[in-house]
């Protein structure tokens, strides 16, 4: 792999070693499971064998006589949330959606909605608790595809919802939330103007993040206060949704993450963590509860499924002049689908003057909708990407310049308004054109791919502590958990601005009562904004190293620097005072004004958006279906790579991600509403052996707004695999694919339909 | 989830005693790469569990009368390592091996596959095509049965009380023999058979198949022995118009469902795609 680490820094850019490493590798690392405190007992929790039913009555006196068993709840134990007014953000947190979700209350709105929860002294007694909770289910009609929950006679989940927009008191109740729309110019002057429309519809199935690691939490209570540790992507979102649900002042409440096996977004929401802290107060004793797999599938995250429908037009020359877009997407139980980044992002690597983008968020009989890894964007951009790779072969342009023609460059206004930085499409799909792999000669039954992508990015409220111990050595102090390698990027920064050595920086991850509060590890944020605050914190502990320099050296603030890890004369004083450094400094600072730390609290902006493109190819046994994958690179625009590594491994993530998503994942329902393939048995995310080497090409434009030039780097990738994936098998037997996964039967009987 | 008693007897009188005395409620464990997941997710819930690894026939592979005899508690990882057995059947030893992971291979046996009489278990249509016949312990004594005899639906055997599958013997072989096992799985490994074939022919000096048996799992409620798909090749040289015949032969026998792993035309058709390729993998090696 090239080594495409700039010289220009000593630490950041380079292959340094992960703080948390070693404890990973060698099983010393605490995940979700791993606390184990005295007396702490099991929960577990029972969940709807039905798609929609009313609950008529719950009985769990003979779960609570069972010796062992030392709490039950149901959403009786919950204080019921009113109906909030809305309307809501993009980020929608309603929080009587997100009680209702963690416990139902009057109905149970998909296979796997909790109905109760026990706290007992083993597994055992916990299980058999749960056998003897009786729940009188009035089963109703139910509905999983969003299309036939649009229509009029359709079961209606919410009888409280009606579109957004409609009036409350005279609109009927609908599964639709919302139908956001955004516009950009005159598409049907645009859609006039083009000697070539192609209009196609597209579908994706409800895929999984597929974390290795369950959801798993432990809760102690008293009236002092909760503790709460668990698997989370947001330790102090997490207390606010725990406070919210339960009553509780949110100060009350610490919550520790721990080390998180994979989120992919799935880790946002909560589920478990309100239950476990309820039966711990009930219980008087801690709880743990950790989700089977089973549990995982049925009843957390996954992502929508699609309906897609693309127009876009183009001149002969390969100029687009429209783009239009409608997406119907699968909510689950709940409103919340992200068609709103769907709608921002999908057109965006493109400059085009004339967009119409809206759709239909739709709550259906499934679990509600997570994040998943640049949530909502993949199902829409493998239609327009799907759609551009059509025009150019019908256009006789290559895919490659038909996307250079269209390139989004500097100053390019996407749907939304927003104008872009410095951004390196272009620069990028030249060096795909010129990549070996571009070019490499293909084999009998073999396809190339391509595709490019998107993705916005989230900056966000981040605080951070530089702390200088008397040694010179430095505790940092962030607040993100730890995904993708975000310690060692932080440890990078600031190692970096400090000038000292990366491995005299120790990154810790605070809970939330010993720094403020710091936003989600999400929307690729982290590097970014945690990032800038850990940088200005730095350099506000280097502001106080320097004042104590200048006290010591009896001169004035100003006739300080800190360069190279020293403070040094910089004024009149030049030569007078030999340099000190941050060590030197440190072990006076008790004569000197006491400790020296730094802090930041931000709220970053300026974040800059990456574009990605991929390259694929693969193999059709025509006879089977089967499809391998050959050889794949990931082309993206990383801003800057704090720890080329990590990045690296974002890139290959997203992809491998992409390429399950696109051949063989899929949620799979029986006719009553029942998930049928709720393990990885059956759920098909690729094993090691399915894909090749994925290799990397990382652009770097430095995104301006970050004092290092980072963008974000871990969602774009998963954007073009599903189009990209896709457009090979096209290339390798002949035939348009539109229907995710493009699974051995879609492929065996497209081609025995085609005469093959 | 009842309390559950663990016994590793030394001889299969006993372990068949325990299994009978126990009235349904105990279950063999040999490898338990299927035992310990159906009782986790509660579809068994035995009371007893009479490990049968401590028994040496089960865990031994010896030559009898040219052909082998292969404890029923013998792992996949075993199989491959026995040159002997790899050399003359091994069209079953890679359908052994291709179930679950390495860990797995470590602990999952020929005939732990076979009880547990799934219609998808990779070992049993190679053992069918290789004509295994498991040896059955009871409290009658011992009989021998054809694999293709022991299960009778999904999870379902025709084991009495108390019967135990000692071990399974694969016969010896003909001159110019040989044998092959294919599956179908969208992935490359780790995965659930969508189709499953395992073919074993016998040539004569010109290269004319005399003798063939083929078995096809996945594809019906237990792993089938197709005796048309058979008669399709015996008497050619496994020529276009044999193969067509074989492929003909082995979709017909198909009577699959449309569930999560595939769908009726699928398996079908794909049944016959493999039945070629295996037919034709042990033409070769028979021809060696």
């Amino acid at each position: 792999m090239p080594d495409e680490v700039n010289t220009e820094f000593k630490w950041v850019g380079k292959r340094n070693p992960r703080p948390d490493g070693v404890d990973k590798v060698t099983g010393r690392a605490k995940y979700g499971a791993d606390l184990y405190l005295p007396g702490m007992l099991v929960g577990k929790t029972l969940r709807s064998p039905h798609a929609h039913a009313r609950i008529k009555s719950i009985d769990t006196s003979k779960a609570k006589a069972l010796a062992g068993v030392k709490a039950v709840v149901t959403s009786a134990d919950f204080p019921a949330i009113p109906k909030p007014p809305g309307p809501h953000g993009p980020m929608i947190s309603d929080f009587r959606d997100n009680s209702m979700n963690m416990m139902a209350r009057d109905k149970v709105l998909y296979d796997g909605h909790p109905v109760a929860a026990v706290a007992a002294t083993s597994e055992k007694i916990a299980r058999q608790a749960l056998k003897l909770i009786e729940v009188d289910y009035e089963v109703l009609p139910h509905v999983i595809d969003p299309v036939e929950a649009m229509k009029p006679d359709a079961p209606i989940l919410h009888d409280d919802q009606v579109t957004e927009g409609e009036d409350e008191k005279t609109a009927k109740p609908s599964n639709v939330y919302r139908i956001p729309r955004a516009q950009k110019g005159d598409v049907e002057k645009g859609f006039a103007e083009a000697d070539l429309v192609i209009e196609r519809e597209f579908t994706t199935k409800a895929v999984h993040q597929g974390y290795i690691e369950p959801h798993a939490c432990v809760a102690q209570a008293s009236d002092d206060g909760v503790e709460l540790f668990c698997s989370t992507q947001g330790q102090y979102v997490d207390r606010g949704s725990c406070a919210k649900l339960l009553g509780l002042d949110i100060s009350k409440i610490r919550v520790t993450s721990s080390e998180i096996g994979g989120g992919f977004g799935g880790k946002i929401p909560i589920y478990s963590e309100p239950v476990a802290i309820r039966l711990a107060q009930l219980a008087r004793r801690p709880v743990k509860m950790v989700m089977s797999r089973d549990e995982v599938f049925r009843a957390t995250g996954p992502t929508s499924g699609a309906h897609v429908r693309i127009k876009i037009g183009a001149k002969k020359d390969g100029t687009i002049t429209a783009a239009e877009g409608e997406m119907t997407y699968q909510a689950g139980a709940f409103k919340g689908a992200s068609i709103g980044a769907a709608m921002n992002c999908m057109f965006s690597p493109y400059d085009l003057e004339n967009i119409h983008v809206w759709g239909y968020d739709v709550c259906v009989n499934r679990p509600k909708v997570a994040a998943y890894r640049a949530p909502g964007v993949p199902m829409a951009a493998f239609g327009v990407e799907g759609v551009i790779n059509e025009l150019a072969d019908e256009l006789g342009i290559d895919r490659v310049d038909l996307r250079l023609i269209n390139a989004a460059k500097e100053g390019t206004q996407n749907v939304m308004g927003m104008k872009y930085g410095p951004i390196g499409f272009q620069e990028m799909l030249e060096k795909m054109k010129a990549h070996p792999h571009y070019n490499a000669p293909l084999g009998e039954n073999q396809g190339r791919g391509l595709a490019a992508g998107y993705w916005l990015h989230a900056g966000g409220m981040s605080c951070a502590s530089v702390n200088v111990s008397d040694d010179g050595t430095v505790t940092l102090i962030e607040g993100n958990p730890d995904i993708g390698g975000s310690r060692a990027s932080m440890a990078a920064m600031v190692a970096e601005e400090l000038g000292i050595d990366y491995n005299k920086v120790r990154p810790i991850i605070s809970d939330t009562s010993s720094l403020g509060f710091t936003f989600l590890t999400a929307g690729s944020r982290v590097t970014f904004a945690t990032g800038m605050a850990c940088v200005l914190a730095a350099r506000n502990a280097i502001k106080v190293a320097c004042d104590r320099a200048a006290q010591m050296w009896g001169v004035s603030e100003e006739e300080v620097v800190w360069e190279d890890g020293h403070a040094r004369p910089a004024g009149a004083n030049v030569g007078d005072h030999e340099p000190m450094s941050l060590a030197e400094i440190a072990a006076k600072a008790p004569m000197t004004g006491g400790p020296i730390a730094g802090h930041a609290e931000i709220n970053a902006t300026g974040q800059g958006p990456a574009t990605g493109a991929h390259l694929v190819d693969v193999e059709v046994d025509r006879e089977s279906g089967h499809v391998k994958v050959l050889r794949y690179t990931v082309f993206q625009d990383v801003g800057r790579a704090i720890s080329p590594d990590y990045v690296e491994g974002q890139l290959q993530g997203g992809a491998v991600q992409g390429i399950g998503w696109a051949l063989n994942e899929e949620y799979i329902y029986d006719d009553k509403g029942r998930l049928e393939n709720p393990g990885f048995l059956d759920y098909r995310v690729p094993v090691a052996s399915d894909v090749p080497m994925i290799d990397v090409c990382m652009i770097e434009v430095p995104n301006p707004n970050h004092p290092y030039g980072v963008r974000g780097v871990g969602e774009t990738p998963i954007v073009p695999p599903q189009a990209a994936v896709a457009n090979a098998v096209e290339n390798a037997v002949g035939l348009r694919f539109r229907d995710l996964p493009v699974s051995p039967p879609k492929i065996r009987k497209a081609i025995k339909d085609a005469g093959g | 989830m009842a309390d559950i008693q663990y016994q590793a007897p030394e001889d299969l009188a006993a372990a068949s005693a325990l299994l009978a005395g126990a009235g349904g409620k105990a279950r063999i464990l040999a490898g338990g790469t299927d035992l310990l997941v159906q009782m986790k997710f509660d579809v068994v819930e035995p009371t007893l569990l009479i490990d049968i690894k401590n028994i040496a026939e089960t865990r031994t592979i010896a030559e009898e009368d040219g052909g082998f005899r292969v404890g029923a508690a013998v792992p996949g990882a075993e199989l491959g390592e026995d040159a002997a057995l790899a050399a003359a059947w091994p069209g079953v030893v890679e359908a052994a091996e291709l179930i679950g992971s390495t860990q797995v291979q470590g602990r999952a046996s020929l005939g732990g596959n076979l009880c547990n009489a799934s219609p998808a278990a990779d070992s049993v249509p190679a053992m069918i095509a290789a004509g295994a016949v498991a040896r059955v312990i009871g409290p009658d004594g011992q009989r021998d049965v054809a694999v293709e005899d022991i299960a009778t639906g999904p999870g379902k055997t025709s084991l009495a009380s108390g019967e135990i599958v000692a071990s399974i013997f694969l016969p010896k072989r003909p001159a110019n023999s040989g044998d092959a096992y294919l599956r179908f799985i969208p992935r490359t490994e780790m995965d659930i058979a969508v189709v499953g074939v395992g073919i074993s022919l016998s040539l004569d000096g010109d290269g004319v198949c005399t003798a063939a048996r083929v078995g096809l799992g996945a594809v019906a409620p237990t792993a089938l022995l197709v005796d048309a798909a058979a008669d399709a090749l015996i008497g050619s040289k496994l020529d276009e118009a044999a193969m067509d015949n074989l492929a003909a032969a082995v979709s017909a026998a198909c009577s699959p469902i449309d569930d999560k792993r595939g769908t009726v035309e699928f398996r079908t058709d794909i049944a016959g795609v493999l039945a070629r390729r295996v037919a034709s993998i042990a033409f070769t090696r028979a021809g060696k």
